[in-house]
């Protein structure tokens, strides 16, 4: 079991490694943050001196070691627009952010789990084919087209609700709508399969054939077994809780960690970036390694290997 | 005596094809009968159809009484009650057919706290002795272990001891020994016949081995293409199969004793359940097949006290094997 872990957690420092390594690399190679930040009118004395001051002109290794030595001193950088240290101002965004993805994963998970599991028991009924066609429209419109589609509706034609802004709870409704039912949609078509695969298992027959109950059988023996796969999907959602609202802010002006992403991206404003990433990156890690760790508690064989791997 | 369980006329069929087509057989207390047949002749289907096992788009017809109650087709409720309490069934392949996330104790008392009126330590304490039944070595330990921790002849113990949880008055063994190999088999089966006799309860064994049914089986009935061709006392069966294809079938067995002679394969293959041969579906491939086989299909004729064939050259067939034994 020790050895288990240890082995993920050491995967999950290589993966955030390489993810800092590559956002490094390639936001130092597609761009130049002192013409970004000054304009290109700047003159070339204030742009080598802005270059000089960020450390823009010590070769690439050297600024890379230069990086992770902060780190090691706990510092993340500072803003190149405005001085503040970069972990700050990402920081006072999450609370925006976690306010539209945490409701959001609520609603998915209370809408995208029953509703799989019911088309499964129902394989076939017209509710079936209802969901699942529900779930394919979900699964493949881009949330920034249902995004506008929303806003068309609820706020252009109804007036209902606002189309932008972060001004009272009515200006949440939308954007939470548009991630959950995108993630409702993915979650019920994964629940569905993973139920119909284990309800096909011949123990499912074993248990009726010994006369359990269908819904006890569906409750207490199919259940646990499809679990299993979804709760993969379900930590990649919880991974996505920091930054995947990227579109969604985007689309709704909310001031949350993904239009801050996409505004430091534009900048080339490289410690906001790289913060954000390496935030991203932990926080995927972690979920991942909260997946692994429920593998084990609900799956007892992988248990054993975990034991003797 | 009304007869434990009686079939007729049970037929299935899954999205229009029919799999099983006509079925007649019964049962009585305490007995063991073997069925035997190809794959896909409905050995298993009839048990599944009996039990309402099959999946819902299978469409079931017929009636299956037990103790003179139809059970086909009845409540949930009332099934939920026959499965495991009056009739339990265990499976070919063991190594799926226990929940790989339960324990085995978890397993085990949830079919006899559905089936016996035991509850808390009873239940664990009723466990342990059907484990130590079943010869599963350190039981009480080994109560809270999950199926992958144990071996495939381990696991069809403790499947058995599962059926046996609820003092059934009736077990299916489908296919109990097939994917076990020889050594173990011989233990499995042993096993069956020990408990069956202690308890005093009749037992259908569906096999295509023929060596297995003879040896545990009192009564035999073949069945091919979804009918019982034939029925009959096991020794009489062996010794004087009458429908060409229990024929065919015993041909093709070697004897342990007795002259070394060849084997004989019946030529053809089983029809497809979608395309089948207007009267008797065994016509295409009966070397004694004449004209009127082709006509209808031979219901189940009764041709001595306790046996019955379904085939109308069942004489010259008869025949036909008294001369080839003469040669």
């Amino acid at each position: 079991m020790g050895r288990y872990f240890a082995i993920r957690i050491g995967r999950a420092a290589l993966t955030i490694l390489l993810v800092v390594t590559f956002a490094f690399i390639v936001l130092r190679l597609s761009g130049d943050p002192a013409l970004m930040i000054l304009g290109p009118e700047a003159p070339p004395e204030v742009l080598a001196a802005f270059r000089k001051a960020w450390g823009l002109d010590d070769p690439i290794w050297y600024q890379y070691l230069d990086y992770f030595g902060a780190i090691a001193k706990g510092e993340l950088g500072r803003s190149m627009r405005d001085g503040r240290p970069a972990i700050e101002l990402v920081l006072e965004r999450i609370p925006a952010t976690l306010a539209l993805t945490l409701p959001a994963f609520a609603f998915k998970v209370a809408l995208g789990i029953p509703a799989g599991i019911y088309a499964a028991l129902h394989r076939g009924s017209a509710i079936d084919r209802a969901v699942m066609m529900t779930a394919v429209a979900g699964f493949t419109v881009p949330s920034f087209v249902l995004a506008l589609l929303l806003v068309l509706i609820f706020a252009v034609q109804l007036g209902w609700l606002p189309s932008g802004g972060q001004d009272s709870w009515r200006h949440a409704i939308l954007p939470i709508a548009t991630l959950s039912l995108g993630g409702a949609a993915v979650l019920a078509r994964f629940t569905r399969s993973a139920m119909l695969e284990v309800l096909g298992q011949p123990y499912i027959r074993t248990a009726s054939a010994k006369g359990v109950p269908w819904r006890k059988v569906v409750t207490s023996h199919a259940l646990p077994n499809a679990a299993i796969p979804t709760v993969t999907i379900l930590g990649f959602m919880v991974g996505s809780l920091i930054a995947g609202a990227v579109v969604v802010e985007s689309v709704f002006a909310w001031p949350g960690v993904g239009r801050l992403l996409v505004v430091a991206v534009a900048n080339r404003d490289l410690a906001v970036v790289q913060c954000i990433l390496l935030l991203v990156a932990l926080t995927m890690v972690t979920s991942n390694l909260i997946v692994d760790f429920l593998y084990g508690f609900l799956d007892p064989r992988l248990r054993a290997k975990g034991v003797h791997a | 005596m009304t007869p434990l369980v009686s079939i007729q006329g049970l037929s299935v069929a899954f999205s229009g094809v029919p799999v099983l087509r006509g079925v007649d057989l019964a049962l009585g207390k305490g007995e063991a009968l073997g069925l035997v047949g190809e794959s896909g002749s409905g050995k298993s289907v009839t048990w599944l159809a009996a039990l309402g096992l099959l999946p819902r788009h299978a469409k079931v017809a017929g009636s299956v009484r037990l103790d003179g109650r139809e059970i086909l087709g009845a409540p949930a409720a009332t099934l939920d009650q026959v499965r495991g309490g009056r009739i339990a069934m265990i499976f070919q392949d063991p190594a799926s057919a226990l929940n790989p996330v339960l324990t085995i104790r978890k397993q085990l008392c949830e079919a006899l706290a559905l089936h016996r009126d035991l509850s808390g330590e009873a239940v664990k304490a009723e466990a342990l002795r059907l484990l130590n039944l079943v010869g599963i070595p350190d039981a009480a330990r080994r109560l809270s272990a999950f199926p992958h921790e144990f071996s495939g002849g381990q696991v069809q113990r403790i499947m058995i001891a599962m059926a046996f949880a609820g003092n059934p008055d009736l077990l299916i063994a489908d296919e109990p020994t097939t994917a076990l190999d020889a050594t173990i088999q011989a233990q499995i089966l042993e096993l069956l016949a020990t408990i069956r006799r202690e308890m005093g309860m009749a037992m259908v064994l569906i096999s295509h081995d023929l060596g297995v049914v003879a040896e545990n089986c009192e009564r035999v009935a073949v069945m091919y293409a979804g009918r019982i061709v034939e029925q009959a006392p096991a020794n009489q069966l062996f010794a004087d199969p009458v429908h060409p294809y229990a024929q065919g079938l015993i041909g093709a067995l070697p004897p342990l004793d007795g002259p070394r002679r060849r084997l004989t394969a019946i030529p053809g293959t089983v029809p497809d359940p979608a395309h089948m041969p207007s009267g008797c579906a065994f016509a295409p491939r009966c070397s004694l097949a004449a004209e009127p086989c082709g006509a209808a299909a031979p219901t189940l004729a009764p041709i001595a006290d306790d046996r019955a064939v379904a085939c109308i050259r069942a004489e010259a067939s008869r025949r036909a094997l008294l001369g080839i034994a003469a040669e």
